[in-house]
């Protein structure tokens, strides 16, 4: 009795192992393929610093191209970029009553040139929500070169769609004193050199 | 003339390339352009003023675009964000 009622758990067992062997190996064919491709999305979608600085490279080739020689010089030596205000009554030849300074993934400052008092900041970005590699954030040079380009072309757009904030709300106003004293510095001093070139030739 | 996008990761792409004086690289071009305005994008011409001075135009349709720009650049559009905290 024991031995039949063995033998038929052993057929059951062989039976029911035939029958759901193609879909327990579909199953784990399933799992590997998914585990495969998740590890291939994570693999793309991950931060890759070698990726990230060509993205740079390129980036600063092409926010050079555009923008002025002197503006390209003051990026590259001190991290930001100075723009005139257009929306100011000035005469022409005089300086501007107002400018910007442009750093990459932080609000944009306005303040005044004669007397470096900041005016107030404005928040804007430029997320390109298709994240073709798991991030909205341009490279920083192209987020100088989109704030650049949208305050040339056309400032008031801008600034009507950035969110406005008082001084010091994201950028430190002390780093921002210290940035137009090295900018005021850096002026003096290029200046001098073109002088001195000039001279020379 | 060259349609170049900003990307994120990447820097820019080129995403069409031709001469508006050949109807069909022209009509290329313009399709590439609605699409990145459809996408949201922002479309902007670099240029140079007389004196040398760099400057961009923002621009909202084909016809906008001087004949004889080099380049397109597309961007997403601006929005009021929080910014980056680090201060």
């Amino acid at each position: 009795m024991g031995l039949a009622l063995g033998t038929t758990a052993v057929v059951l067992i062989v039976l029911l192992w035939e029958l759901g062997r193609p879909h327990v190996i579909a199953a784990f064919e399933d799992v590997r393929v998914r585990w495969r491709e998740r590890r291939r999305a994570i693999a793309e979608m991950g931060y890759d610093p070698g990726r990230e600085r060509r993205a740079e490279l390129r980036a600063r080739a092409l926010l050079r191209s555009c923008v002025e020689p002197e503006e390209w010089a003051m990026y590259r030596d001190l991290g930001f970029l100075r723009v005139w205000g257009g929306l100011g009554a000035s005469d022409p030849g005089e300086q501007p009553p107002y400018a910007y300074l442009i750093y990459p993934h932080k609000p944009i400052v306005a303040y005044v040139p004669a007397t470096r008092e900041l005016l107030s900041e404005y928040c804007v970005a430029f997320p390109d929500e298709s994240k073709p590699y798991g991030s909205s954030r341009l490279p920083d040079s192209d987020d100088v070169l989109a704030k650049w380009m949208a305050l040339r072309g056309d400032e008031r757009r801008l600034i009507a769609d950035a969110n406005m904030h008082l001084p010091g709300r994201q950028v430190d106003p002390d780093r921002v004193s210290r940035d137009l004293a090295r900018l005021s510095v850096w002026e003096r001093e290029r200046a001098g050199q073109q002088a001195g070139s000039l001279r020379a030739a | 003339m060259k349609l170049l996008r900003m990307k994120p990761g990447h820097g820019e792409i080129v995403l069409a390339e031709g001469d508006v004086e050949v109807p069909e690289q022209e009509r290329e071009l313009i399709e590439a352009f609605r699409r990145e305005l459809d996408a949201g994008m922002w479309a902007a011409v670099p240029t140079e003023a007389p004196g040398g001075r760099r400057e961009a135009e923002l621009v909202k349709s084909f016809a906008d675009v001087p004949r004889d720009a080099e380049r397109v650049i597309f961007f997403p559009r601006a929005a009021g964000g929080a910014g980056a905290t680090n201060r």
